[in-house]
């Protein structure tokens, strides 16, 4: 009783997303784009299976909506020893992933509906280096998160430049202050590729459902056109 | 046409005679009379029937795939998603249905507030229609916790946490209704038996009482005139033509329009910008961690604002609870001795228009999280929801009437208006043909400000006149 009424409460504060100063950054989504999804696909598989599933999606429903063919997507994508219709399922067992990271990591197959591209995009380029923090990382878009950063490599460190308001700290912006392998373009690039893939992953029904749409709407019309005239046809002698 | 009595149709023949189809037909369609001044306003009943259809079909199909249990819910509505052929396209088409049912329903009940549908003699048919409302409140409701998601388990666990707040049988209440402590497997359980089976026979049984009442005392009409009054040599009302076929071709045109609409949305926007499909719903029930913001779906907000606006909780599930009570009392609240809105006093016509703002900013509301501000907000709204009902017996007595025909009046259809809105249009937009120096004729179309300045002091003048 007392959780439900404490819920209740929460109800009535106001919600604050747990995200300091820094505006969301517009990803830029085109499910149109095989090659984009195809090497989102890779760098899923390379930096977030190890840890995240993706278990509503199997490698054989990849490689038809991507247009590879099934040995493509096991030798070039999928882990090895992967088999076609499996799901993308991680490595990392449940009771390892409590010892290690104190919960587990969320399957991230939905991960771009509950969120959106835009959260992901600036999630994914918002870790800068906290010493507090037990991966010596924290998240300028997810304060606190339990999640190392996988792409560090890529991106090289962010500093947090802080604005003091009082005794708040509030994160004013980030600064690069090392370099990584990729310059901060070919980035940015990876990780559209990357939530680009994760929104194909979320729905990859959604472009064949759009391209259906037209007929189904173009029918409609021709429906109400022709049922308007029939309509009129027996309305002629109601006056 | 010589028809023999051939094989086919001594066996109709002989179902006619055990089975009174004919009858039936005539009875409610060919030979049932309607006003043949329908408008608008009268599609959503029609439509309400097509979307109760869809939801039965698309449920059907859902519950082969669909697996009622904590565990295996959330991944079963993916697989239907993604693994079930056209899964995706039933699911979509359940889930606006959804939605979609609360729009015509809502469209339906304020088409009764306008013309007076609930009034004598048609008493009967609103209770029924409210009860149907309440029905489908519920059938929603738990139909929602199905998918599993956060919002489902968490909005259920709010929902049902408001029957603790009943005095003395209000906890062991809510546990006999979850079945447990918390929401749980037991309580998806029974909430899936509820809305595949119990409640939709509810449904079917209150539509069916709804019809037949309506069909004993006959449709009302946007001129809330008796059509029965005059009736020529044969019987049938002269305002009255059969529904069939006149208003099945009608409707149609309806439910093509509907269906524009109802095909955009499931093809093009099936979250609805997280209104019809919740962003939080795509996270899998997680009893442990709940949401920042817990908004149920947007049918529900109206109600929902109400309960937060009343600051004691009991007192708030009482509000949210009398602020359906009060919709069933209407026919005995309202004392106009008019039915169309045509003929009622300017006070009626305000205090609709007052109610439906309120309804609106209530429902906006609900969807959004507390501030002060926004309390102070959904107090007055509230107030005003109520007030409509609850003043209603004095204000409706004050009344200046204006005189009601005797028959059926016929206004301008909306295609009839169409010349009158280009009209509108060409005052607002210009079209002037400029020689160029080349010669040539060019027309050009420009914004005229005094043109829409004028057109908008008519507008205001004939909202102004029409309220009186």
């Amino acid at each position: 009783m007392k959780k439900l009424l404490s819920l209740f409460l929460l109800l009535l504060s106001v919600n604050v997303f747990a995200s300091g100063g820094v505006d969301l950054q517009e990803a830029d989504i085109d499910l149109g784009d095989k090659v984009s999804l195809q090497r989102g696909a890779k760098h899923f598989v390379t930096y977030c299976l190890g840890c995240h599933s993706a278990k509503q999606i199997r490698y054989l429903r990849i490689a038809k909506d991507l247009g590879l063919d099934e040995k493509h997507v096991l030798k070039d994508i999928a882990p090895e020893g992967a088999g076609i219709y499996e799901q993308l399922h991680s490595a990392m067992n449940k009771h390892d992933a409590e010892k290690w990271f104190g919960t587990q990591p969320p399957d991230l197959s939905l991960i771009a509906r509950s969120r959106g591209a835009d959260w992901l995009y600036s999630y994914l380029k918002g870790f800068y280096v906290d010493k507090n923090r037990p991966f010596g990382v924290n998240n300028a878009i997810f304060e606190d998160v339990g999640m190392p950063n996988p792409l560090w490599q890529l991106q090289g460190e962010q500093q947090p430049i802080f604005e003091v308001n009082g005794e708040k700290r509030v994160l004013e912006k980030l600064i690069s202050s090392s370099a990584g392998t990729q310059s901060p373009e070919e980035f940015d690039r990876t990780v559209n590729d990357l939530v680009n893939f994760l929104v194909y992953v979320g729905e990859p029904v959604q472009l064949e459902r759009q391209e259906m749409g037209k007929y189904v709407i173009f029918y409609l019309l021709m429906f109400l056109v022709i049922s308007y005239f029939l309509k009129k046809e027996y309305w002629k002698d109601v006056h | 046409m010589n028809l023999k009595p051939t094989r086919l149709r001594m066996c109709g023949n002989w179902i006619l005679e055990r089975f009174p189809l004919a009858q039936v037909w005539n009875e409610h369609m060919a030979h049932y009379y309607a006003p043949k001044n329908f408008n608008f306003w009268y599609f959503f009943g029609s439509l309400a029937l097509l979307v109760l259809v869809n939801q039965f079909v698309t449920g059907i199909l859902l519950t082969m795939n669909y697996k009622p249990d904590a565990k295996l819910a959330f991944d079963s509505v993916e697989y239907i998603m993604r693994d079930v052929s056209w899964g995706w396209l039933v699911r979509y088409m359940h889930s606006t249905g959804a939605s979609a049912f609360f729009i015509v329903i809502y469209l339906h009940m304020f088409r009764g507030l306008l013309y007076g549908s609930f009034k004598q003699p048609r008493e009967l048919i609103w209770i029924f229609g409210m009860l149907l409302f309440v029905a489908l409140m519920a059938e929603a409701f738990m139909g929602y916790l199905l998918p599993w998601g956060q919002m489902s388990y968490w909005g259920a666990q709010v929902i049902i946490s408001l029957f603790s707040a009943i005095p003395v049988i209000g906890d062991d209440l809510s546990l006999w209704i979850r079945g447990d402590y918390v929401i749980s497997d037991a309580t998806l359980n029974r909430f899936f038996a509820f809305h595949v089976i119990a409640v939709p026979l509810v449904l079917v049984l209150l539509v069916f009482m709804h019809i037949v009442a309506l069909h004993e005392v006959g449709s009302n009409n946007p001129d809330g005139v008796d059509i029965k009054k005059s009736k020529d040599p044969w019987g049938h009302p002269v305002d009255g033509i059969p529904f069939h076929p006149y208003y099945t071709v009608k409707d149609v045109v309806g439910v093509a329009v509907f269906l524009l609409f109802f095909a955009t949305v499931i093809f093009y926007m099936p979250e609805m910008g997280g209104y019809f499909l919740e962003h939080a719903n795509f996270i899998p029930a997680d009893p442990m961690k709940t949401p920042e913001h817990i908004a149920p779906v947007w049918y529900f907000t109206p109600f929902y604002s109400i309960l937060r606006a009343i600051p004691d909780k009991f007192a708030g599930v009482i509000g949210m609870g009398g602020s359906i009570v009060v919709l069933f009392l209407l026919p005995w609240l309202d004392r106009g001795k008019v039915k169309s809105i045509r003929y009622r006093g300017g006070i009626y016509k305000k205090a609709l228009m007052l109610f439906v703002i309120s309804f609106i900013a209530l429902g906006y509301l609900g969807t959004q999280p507390v501030t002060p501000l926004a309390t102070i907000m959904a107090r007055i709204f509230t107030a005003i929801y109520f007030g409509f009902f609850l003043l209603m017996p004095i204000y409706t007595r004050w009344e200046k009437l204006k005189p009601v025909p005797n028959h059926l009046t016929m206004q301008p259809t909306l295609e009839e208006r169409i010349p009158e809105m280009i009209a509108v249009f060409n005052e607002v937009i210009e079209t002037q043909s400029v020689t160029t120096e080349d010669g040539e004729t060019v027309s050009k179309t420009r914004f005229n400000p005094t043109g829409a300045k004028n057109v908008l002091v008519r507008t205001a003048k004939n909202l102004k006149e029409s309220l009186d």
